[in-house]
């Protein structure tokens, strides 16, 4: 086990390394440049040394591998270096718009979870009535509906009947809960929602593969309830492939829902994302893009890992 | 005569489409959902083709004298703020999302399962290298993808293909993958290997086909999310552009700007992608169900 | 026998007359009370942007002028009721010597820093400095408007003297420029780079707190030399990218005022749901849309071709098509509509793609095309920003005009980067441009169509003398009436005779929508005109 653990950890290191490249290739292979964005609308009438200057100044002139080496060299200390739009330190800047995409998250997997797992489950027992058509209509019409339209629905819902908006500013669920969920909700709701579809669909499946098992016929044999059997039998073992899945779309989650983030103006780390990259802030596009890939690959390691050890079939591979 | 004697009698190629359509009869009847899933796409796929045909108008052309018109007898689903009719667009549309989600799916499917098969045989380090690999591509934003791909090679329809191509392919790779290692074990694979068959061959010829399951489901699985991942690229101005007839296309900007005065701009593109997306799903579930019920989709 | 007034009759008078008083009395009081401002209060606004460093001398764009202007104060400023007339902020009073060569300005006593340090020439000094003469790895990004100035000195503390290399008609205005932040010179000496990540002004707010991305907080500053400015006791910046929860955000109230404008379907929405809680204020834009054509490439280096783009464009069909769906309004030629620079209608139409005959005009296109050998069906692709708003309304109504003299244009809508990049390298056909001052100012205005090689912003990649010599000429005339005559000649040359490159069809409207309770921001025809708030003040 331990081994296992090592070995996974250790082959998150070339990923991450992959990752670095592509992203710091890629970047470079986008047209324009910060400096030149910053100061190519009207208005400015900058001479052309001062914007060599500001580029030498940002690294921008340097050759390419020694931008790379630099950067790397900077990663592995931990130190992130400064975004080249505002000049603040990265961390800074990251950890303000983390906490609320990470709650945000956080929150539409409760969501998520509050929905699919008794409506999956529900929809086994019942399978090919009416409430199971139901329930695989509703989880899939969450897949189907595009999640910005649902959002602005949801937004423009709000403003016309009841001249109301959630609030526009995050704060902190430590300092004003109140205030922090009134915002959070919403989006949770819409996000968790399209979540659930998925988890639902796979809860059910699971739940049908169950009770097609011997042991849930023995149960029945036995004489036990269908509720005691359903929960504590099937249900458990039912788990393991629908915490699979929610981990899995967990990770997705941080950093991918820029769409929805734009919409309800939350000030996460996927508006974060999308402004930097039409910045052209390379310093912080490529942080970002690590972290992102940092929890995804990371949490994929923890699905596994309870992966493994729920299931002594796979532990013992 | 009976059935029975009229298929002994008739040619392997015709009873092998009778058997084909006896399972679509029967998948009618077990799975209705899924029909109607199949139905839907088979309108889409017919507008589609008959584009030319069916719309009153041309998507393309402007008229800012009848700009956002509610829907009437001339302009059933109403006009959009260039005066461009809805309807005639939506039909169009229907063009632009079938083939982005075709051309796409098909593309990230095959290349996903080809990658997957290659992974499964060979194991070993190639397998570790190349599941690092899908590992990369799926923590890798699509955006940056889909935002490098539309900057060095335009926006259009061909370049959104590709960038929505990438996020499939390691999805599909996997799934592939797992199916796979369970054929390398078989004896048939044994068979091959010990006929002194090249790895490509015995990969192509005799793996390959026996994944179509889990190809075919990823299949219908991504048409659906090709055509939503079309919408937020376009939303976020990476996708398709104007005056292009598309769904999202037509989501975005006006159609949030006017919801209120003219909802019809937003609602009916809403309701195709939600509509194209939900048929592909649940056909694609009920084929699930139908062919490998066992199968765990990502 | 009476010997006295009746006293009734004195007393019905009386007490007429004391009505009558007391009404005027309680009338004016209220009158007087309504229009009052009254202190107090958080005026709350949304910014569409984040803002990037601090330094108004360096950035350009309003997201961050709006958030930090409050905490500044400039040299001269625009009277907020009399947008142009110049006025003094830091400055008392001023004079321009006979040959219009040396401005000296007379600073105000009493002036403090919000660190309670006194403000002097010597400050103001510093900070012209910085913005004129820059020092090595400061950028000044409006440094070329200031090319004219020779010098700037400071004689004694209140004393500030600007010398000029020639005369200059913009000169004063400039120094009005909401950019220019006065800054302190001791802060400056010691680290030029200081205020990218600091506030330290003289403006009527305090700096209080900006949580990236999410909002800025400033409060009042009791030590403001306005006595009894501002009225307000502090105000919130939300920055609010996206443009739906930006409207949203007036409309529920939850936002008192958006500063830079709104389109005419937010602004019907908005007051569609508030009613008579909102308040719409409508000007002229000192904005607008331009197509640039690139001179390098054929067959757009032949002015017939050029000539006939322009004709094919119908300006007065789109100004009333495309004000319903867009900011675009006005028509007019080099300069905003309005302003004391616009060339009036009877001439404007005169100009070529101005005139109201647009079937004469096409039909003039089409036989230039002819002429220039460019067949029917000719192709080439329009260069856009893939920002809707009214960059996309304006490339498809174009390319539709385009169309009917027998073109087949390609829109190419790209982003940002992608887009600028392109327009740098000379890598397009067709495509279109923008202009946003902050004030109507001829140097401003033409400095985009003076030769390539003078100016950085002309992406259309064209030399004329002509132009250039144009230009100099009515930067330097001090006579308003041979200026106009200059800029309409230069005008002339550049859209009609030459089409080298030409507004499409029109100015912005500026529609700036805001709560009924805020009150004191008239608005101007610039949105980054006079936004430190002192004059704001928020109604019960």
């Amino acid at each position: 086990m331990r081994h296992y653990i090592l070995k996974r950890l250790l082959l998150m290191i070339p990923t991450l390394f992959g990752v670095a490249v592509l992203i710091f290739l890629l970047l470079r292979v986008l047209p324009g440049d910060i400096v030149e964005l910053k100061y190519a609308g009207t208005g400015s009438y900058a001479p052309k040394e001062a914007l060599a200057r500001e580029r030498a100044q940002l690294g921008l002139d340097q050759p390419l591998w020694k931008q790379f080496i630099t950067w790397i060299v900077g990663i592995s200390l931990l130190d992130f270096g400064t975004s080249m739009w505002t000049g603040q330190p990265i961390t800074h800047e990251i950890a303000i718009r983390l906490e609320l995409s990470i709650e945000l998250a956080v929150m539409a997997t409760f969501v998520a979870i509050l929905i699919s797992i008794p409506l999956g489950a529900l929809a086994a027992v019942k399978q090919d009535t009416w409430i199971d058509y139901f329930v695989r209509i509703f989880s899939i019409a969450g897949l189907a509906i595009p999640s910005f339209w649902l959002a602005i629905v949801i937004i423009l819902t709000f403003v016309i009947y009841f001249r109301w908006l959630p609030p526009l500013t995050f704060t902190s669920l430590w300092v004003d809960p109140k205030a922090n969920l009134t915002q959070l909700i919403w989006p949770a709701l819409a996000v968790g929602y399209r979540y659930s579809a998925v988890a639902t669909r796979m809860t059910r499946s699971a739940v049908l593969e169950v009770l097609r098992e011997d042991y849930i016929r023995t149960a029945r044999a036995k004489g036990l309830r269908e509720n005691a059997v359903l929960i504590r039998h099937a249900l458990k073992n039912a788990l393991l492939p629908v915490i699979t899945v929610i981990g899995l779309e967990f990770a997705f989650l941080v950093g991918g829902l820029v769409v929805t983030e734009q919409v309800f103006n939350l000030n996460g780390i996927g508006k974060l994302f999308v402004e930097a990259i039409s910045q052209r802030d390379y310093t912080m596009v490529q942080s970002l893009v690590l972290l992102t890939s940092f929890i995804f690959i990371f949490v994929n390691f923890l699905v596994d890992l309870v992966n493994a050890y729920l299931d002594p079939r796979i532990r013992f591979q | 005569m009976s059935r029975t004697s009229v298929k002994t009698s008739t040619l392997p190629a015709a009873s092998r489409l009778d058997r084909w359509l006896e399972a679509c009869l029967r998948f009618t009847r077990q799975r209705p959902l899924g029909a109607i899933g199949a139905a839907i796409i088979g309108i889409m796929i017919a507008a589609a083709l008959l584009a030319g045909f069916v719309s009153p108008y041309d998507p393309l052309v402007t008229n800012y004298g009848r700009m956002l018109q509610a829907p009437s007898s001339l302009h059933w689903f109403g006009t959009d703020s260039f005066g461009r009719d809805v309807f005639t667009r939506i039909i169009y549309g229907s063009r632009t999302a079938l083939w982005i989600g075709f051309a796409s799916s098909l593309l990230g499917a095959t290349l996903g399962a080809l990658i997957g098969v290659t992974s499964a045989y060979f194991s070993g380090k190639i397998d570790l290298m190349l599941q690092r690999f899908m590992d990369l591509l799926l923590s890798f934003p699509l955006i940056i993808l889909a935002l490098v791909v539309v900057s060095l090679l335009g926006s259009g329809i061909t370049n959104v293909i590709f960038a929505i191509t990438v996020p499939m392919v390691p999805r599909c790779a996997l799934v592939v993958r797992s199916s796979a290692l369970a054929l390398r074990e078989m004896p048939f694979v044994e068979a091959a290997r010990a006929l002194g068959f090249g790895p490509l061959r015995i990969i192509v010829r005799h793996m390959l086909p026996n994944v179509m399951a889990p190809y075919l489901i990823m299949l219908t699985a991504f048409l659906g999310q090709a055509i939503l991942l079309e919408a937020s690229l376009t939303f976020l101005g990476l996708g398709v552009a104007e005056p292009t007839a598309a769904w999202g296309l037509m989501l975005r900007g006006a159609a949030v700007e006017f919801a209120e005065r003219a909802p019809w701009m937003a609602l009916f593109p809403g309701l195709a992608i939600s509509l194209a997306v939900f048929a592909f799903n649940i056909f694609g579930d009920s084929l699930r169900d139908a062919l490998d019920p066992k199968l765990r989709l990502p | 026998m009476l010997k006295y007034p009746d006293l009734s009759i004195v007393r019905r008078f009386a007490s007429l007359l004391l009505t009558v008083v007391g009404s005027l009395a309680v009338a004016g009081v209220a009158a007087f009370a309504a229009e009052t401002p009254r202190s107090g209060g958080e005026l709350v606004f949304a910014v569409g942007g984040t803002p990037p460093s601090y330094d108004g001398h360096r950035e350009t764009t309003f997201a961050m002028l709006h958030p930090v202007a409050p905490h500044y104060s400039t040299l001269l400023r625009f009277d907020p009721q009399n947008y142009p007339k110049i006025v003094g902020d830091v400055a008392e009073s001023w004079q321009v010597s006979k040959d219009k060569l040396t401005y000296t300005f007379k600073i105000r006593k009493g002036i403090q820093f919000h660190d309670g340090s006194v403000l002097t020439a010597k400050d103001v000094k510093a900070t012209y400095d910085k913005i004129i003469f820059p020092p090595e790895g400061v950028v000044s990004s409006r440094q070329a408007t200031y090319a004219v100035v020779d010098k700037v000195e400071s004689p004694d503390g209140q004393t500030i003297v600007f010398r000029l290399k020639h005369p200059s008609a913009s000169f004063l205005a400039n120094l009005a420029s909401p950019w220019n932040f006065i800054y302190k010179a001791d802060i400056l000496a010691k680290d030029p780079r200081w205020y990218e990540k600091n506030i330290m002004g003289t403006g009527p707010f305090t700096f209080v707190e900006y949580v990236a991305g999410s909002h800025w907080v400033g409060k009042k500053n009791p030590n403001y030399f306005m006595k009894g400015r501002p009225y307000l006791d502090g105000y919130k910046a939300l920055i609010i990218r996206d443009t739906a929860p930006r409207v949203a955000a007036v409309r529920s109230g939850q936002a008192h005022a958006e500063f830079r404008g709104f389109n005419p379907g937010a602004r019907d929405d908005i007051v569609k749901t508030a009613g008579d809680q909102v308040v719409v204020q409508e000007i002229p834009w000192v904005c607008n849309l331009t197509v640039t054509i690139n001179n390098e490439k054929k067959p757009f280096d032949d002015v017939r071709v050029r000539r006939a783009l322009t004709l094919a464009i119908d300006r007065w069909e789109a100004s009333k098509a495309l004000s319903q769906i867009s900011v675009m309004k006005y028509v007019g030629g080099l300069f905003r509509p309005g302003s004391e620079f616009a060339t009036p209608e009877s001439e404007l139409v005169k100009l070529a793609g101005y005139g109201k005959n647009i079937e004469a005009s096409r039909t003039e296109a089409k036989r230039l095309l002819r002429e220039a050998g460019v067949p029917e069906g000719f192709s080439f692709t329009l260069k856009n920003r893939n920002v809707r708003e009214p960059y996309e309304v304006t490339g498809i109504y174009v390319i539709d005009q385009w169309r009917q003299i027998g073109l087949n244009v390609n829109h190419v809508q790209q982003e940002e980067g992608a887009y600028f990049n392109d327009f740098r390298q000379g890598n397009f056909d067709t495509g279109i441009d923008f202009s946003c001052d902050f004030m109507d100012d001829p140097d401003l205005q033409l400095f985009k169509f003076i030769s390539s090689e003078k100016s950085p912003v002309n992406y259309a990649r064209y030399n004329d003398s002509v132009l250039d010599e144009l230009y100099d000429k009515q930067s330097r005339t001090t006579d308003p009436k041979e200026r106009l005559k200059l800029l309409r000649q230069f005008e002339k040359r550049v859209v009609d005779e030459k089409a080298y490159q030409f507004p499409p069809t029109l100015w912005w409207q500026r529609i700036v929508v805001h709560s009924a309770k805020m009150k004191g921001g008239k608005v101007t025809p610039s949105h980054y005109v006079n936004q430190d708030l002192r004059d704001v003040w928020l109604a019960q």
